[in-house]
């Protein structure tokens, strides 16, 4: 829990996040062995990582894992270092640093699960899907938003945008994989996504179809 | 997936995203630090950071680095 805080967002900084900020400035004599334990923290946050997906990875030897969390850690710790003047104390700054190596450690694991495989672009599963709920007024609705949205996937938006929405939202490829794929970024990417999601949702609404989530997932 | 969810809810879900304002994965990523510690804090993180919830619905890569944070800080 954040050390020095009150509920409404204003924090002052810890004495122990000072102590890290100035110890890994250039210059301070103990850099070189506050960055030896900074990477010993962001080895440790990796692991758990990798930990956490080792199901997803069984088919890989421990060494591999270890390697994918040493390397997780490598790239971390280089980042954070370039961007320690963007800390802003918002957080404890273990907190802070610790973002960064989980983030290495699941764009990898994301990237070695997709290694071998190919980015479905075409929504064929998303054009044959009947809906299955009961009752047969909230049928007949969600059938004709499902047939709005097809229609709306296929001859309202760009193709660009399809083949993002079809890829990241129907077909679970995840985006930071589609990213180095495409030779883009995640923040590009996303803002794709969601021009394409807003553009589907004004279809929806000049049809005067307004779905909105409910607590169980149906639609309304 | 929620209890009950079908599978044509999913895919409208996911196909629609949410449907508030919402962060992007930049900000997401610039702000996850802070919205956890409030998260875990029991502070109105979604107050301080307005938006986050609804990207994290939006987007499963800055959601599974969000419950990654979480467990870390968690099992710490």
């Amino acid at each position: 829990m954040p050390a020095s805080s009150d509920v409404r967002g204003k924090k002052a900084l810890d004495a122990d996040s000072r102590r890290w900020l100035e110890s890994l400035r250039s210059g301070h004599p103990n850099r070189d062995q506050a960055i030896a334990r900074l990477h010993e923290m962001l080895l440790r946050a990796a692991h758990h990582e990798v930990g956490r997906r080792r199901l997803s990875l069984a088919h890989l030897p421990d060494d591999e894992l270890d390697e994918i969390a040493t390397q997780s850690a490598d790239d971390a710790l280089v980042s954070l270092l370039a961007k320690l003047d963007q800390y802003r104390g918002k957080s404890r700054f273990t907190t802070w640093a610790y973002k960064f190596a989980l983030l290495e450690a699941a764009v990898k694991v994301r990237r070695l699960m997709w290694r071998n495989r190919e980015t479905p672009v075409e929504p064929e599963h998303w054009l044959v899907i009947q809906d299955e709920s009961s009752g047969p007024d909230g049928r007949a609705e969600r059938s004709e938003l499902l047939d709005v949205l097809r229609e709306a996937i296929t001859n309202t938006l760009t193709p660009h945008q399809r083949e993002v929405l079809v890829a990241l939202a129907l077909n679970g490829v995840p985006i930071d994989v589609l990213a180095e794929r495409n030779g883009t970024t995640r923040g590009a990417l996303y803002k794709t996504l969601h021009d394409a999601r807003q553009k589907l949702r004004s279809e929806l609404a000049a049809r005067g179809l307004t779905p909105e989530a409910r607590e169980d997932g149906e639609t309304r | 997936m929620s209890r009950g969810e079908t599978e044509t809810g999913i895919l409208i879900r996911r196909a629609l995203g949410p449907s508030g304002p919402e962060l992007g994965c930049d900000e997401c990523f610039e702000r996850l630090d802070e919205y956890v510690e409030y998260g875990l804090a029991g502070a109105p993180m979604d107050e301080i950071v307005p938006g986050m919830r609804a990207h994290l619905e939006g987007c499963p890569a800055c959601r599974e680095e969000h419950e990654s944070l979480m467990s870390f800080l968690l099992a710490s």
